[in-house]
């Protein structure tokens, strides 16, 4: 029987035969906490009695979340992940680097690795074909120590995307439009693998929101296949030697189909307090805006500013309406400072933020007051996630959101053709 | 057999409404972090829940990040075991691994307030106010070992390795 992309990548790596529902153990090829988890994930580490990494060179402590920290609190964390990165040899990426994902994406993950990290949005490396997905701290400290994990493989959903996007919709609106259809519990335990012709000519930064967001219909991984897409990727990042071709067999077994006509697709929106709560961006027009944040895993990459720019340049953010933009790494910032986005997006009146999850996680640089609206570009809108529950967080795509800054309220992009 | 009285709650109960973001600072303090535990889905809850209580939801509990400061907070506010229709994937293995059982079963027929009576070893459980009693499904063997030793931590303290 043919297998799926999670079956092969699970099969190669446990050394077995894997099919959906059995229970394999495999080696890691990376494993990382961040921030918010790492100090639990130490805790349970010394709990067990361990006090070797089984492979320091492969194991990351990310400060991302809280980047630089906003109390005494935090620092105390980030100086505890610190010290003990440094005791054990891991690797420590700093509040200067970025979010954990885009870091990973820019210089460690290669097709056909299995990577487990203390933080559900691990499932974005899926665009580069790794088998990545999300656990808790105690189980990315058994991995810290062990080099080793169970799983159980999972089944999977095929999703074949067809057609070309039109003008000011992208892989934002393609996965929220998804979500939407299937439900945040729509492919819970699944792994969801990504096909189709438009999926063929999707660049790497797309791929990297589509499969970030994946979690949030409650799947265990979204992958893509690797191509010569991942191939250009790889090359450009230094990597080609890593690159190889992997792709499900033709006759594999999917629990669903889902075919999308991208050419059909509209400008989309996550409205409160769930990500499966959407609708096309012309339900909610005109609902006022407090602030604009753009950036987070899902879309703070270079493609995303560059959207921006060009929507921002020669205008200014509505008076009543704040514009937060975080790059996802310091490569991108790098690379959008030397595009001119960043001269553009301030000279339009916004604040440029570290690289880092900034306003995402709800503890600092840009938490709403009661009863504020905030469109943002990043992957969850759950109440109290922005650190007030009395607060009304919106999801789009990041031409959406550009959009809506300059008019202070909710607007179709399409109107900037 | 655990016996506790019934907190119910909706469906999609995400780990952002269990370990609200703004108190990541409380992420080394869990005892403080505890005291606020469903606090934006409920702000009396962590006042009223006593131990050995039974937190049960709709479909989707716990999904979202995969802070394991969700189940550990729950159980140390007293929630003896969760109940719900359907549990996100990192919250069920995370719950599982600090030793929290869970449940899934058609919590439509659980009233709030009820008087529940939970056998984990056959996961029936019984509604001692209104008489229903329900079946729970299945849980992997893997995480049925993990949980009958009170955690993942104890169970590698235990066996050094994964015994599947």
């Amino acid at each position: 029987m043919g297998k799926t992309l999670a079956e092969k990548i699970l099969s190669a790596k446990a050394g077995v035969d894997a099919h959906a529902g059995d229970i394999v153990i495999a080696p890691v090829d990376l494993v990382f906490a961040q921030d918010g988890t790492a100090p639990l994930a130490i805790k349970q580490f010394q709990s067990c009695g361990f006090d070797k990494l089984a492979c320091p060179s492969s194991t990351i402590f990310f400060l991302d979340h809280n980047a630089p920290t906003p109390t005494k609190e935090l620092a105390n964390d980030q100086l505890l992940i610190r010290n003990f990165a440094k005791k054990c040899g891991a690797c420590l990426s700093d509040v200067d680097e970025g979010i954990c994902h885009q870091v990973i994406a820019e210089f460690h993950v290669n097709p056909g690795e299995i990577i487990v990290g203390a933080d559900s949005h691990t499932v974005t490396a899926g665009a580069l074909c790794a088998f990545a997905t999300g656990m808790g701290s105690t189980d990315t400290a058994i991995a810290f120590a062990l080099g080793k994990t169970w799983f159980r493989v999972p089944e999977s959903m095929k999703v074949n995307v067809s057609g070309r996007f039109p003008k000011m919709v992208c892989a934002k609106d393609l996965i929220l439009y998804l979500i939407g259809r299937i439900g945040a519990d729509g492919a819970t335990y699944m792994s969801m693998e990504f096909g189709g012709e438009t999926v063929a000519r999707m660049p790497v930064s797309q791929r990297l929101t589509i499969a970030n967001m994946t979690v949030e219909a409650g799947a265990k991984t979204g992958l893509f296949p690797s191509d010569e897409i991942t191939r250009k990727y790889l090359e450009s990042r230094g990597r080609e030697d890593k690159w190889r071709r992997i792709q499900a067999d033709s006759d594999a077994k999917y629990e669903h189909v889902i075919e999308i006509d991208a050419g059909k697709l509209v400008p989309m929106i996550s409205k409160p307090h769930t990500v499966d709560n959407t609708a096309p961006v012309t339900e909610v027009a005109g609902t006022k805006v407090q602030q604009v944040f753009i950036g987070t895993c899902t879309n703070g990459r270079l493609d995303d500013l560059a959207i921006v720019a060009k929507i921002l340049r020669g205008k200014k953010r509505h008076p009543d309406t704040r514009l937060l933009v975080a790059p996802a790494s310091r490569d991108v910032l790098l690379e959008a400072v030397s595009a001119g986005y960043v001269r553009t997006m301030i000279q339009a009146g916004a604040i440029i933020l570290p690289p880092g999850c900034a306003a995402c996680v709800g503890g600092h640089q840009g938490i709403l007051g009661d009863g504020e609206v905030c469109l943002s570009t990043a992957n969850r809108n759950f109440k109290g996630r922005m650190g007030n529950p009395n607060a009304f967080i919106y999801l789009s795509s990041p031409a959406t959101a550009a959009a809506s800054a300059i008019k202070g309220k909710i607007t179709d992009p399409r109107e900037f053709v | 057999m655990l016996r506790g009285k019934a907190h119910k709650f909706g469906d999609d109960i995400s780990t952002d409404l269990i370990q609200p973001g703004r108190y990541n600072y409380l992420r080394s303090n869990l005892s403080e972090l505890a005291k606020h535990v469903l606090e934006d889905a409920d702000p009396a809850f962590a006042s009223k829940v006593n131990k050995g209580d039974f937190l049960v939801a709709g479909k989707n509990f716990g999904l979202g990040s995969s802070r394991e400061h969700a189940p550990t907070i729950l159980k140390l506010a007293g929630v003896s075991a969760v109940l719900a229709k359907s549990v996100a994937r990192i919250f069920f293995r995370n719950a599982i691994n600090v030793g929290l059982p869970v449940l899934i079963c058609d919590t439509d027929k659980i009233d709030d307030g009820d008087e529940l009576e939970i056998d984990l070893a056959s996961g029936t459980i019984k509604d001692l106010t209104n008489g229903a009693k329900l079946t729970s499904g299945v849980i992997p063997d893997v995480m049925l070992k993990i949980l009958s030793e009170g955690g993942l931590v104890p169970y590698i303290k235990k066996y050094k390795d994964f015994k599947i």
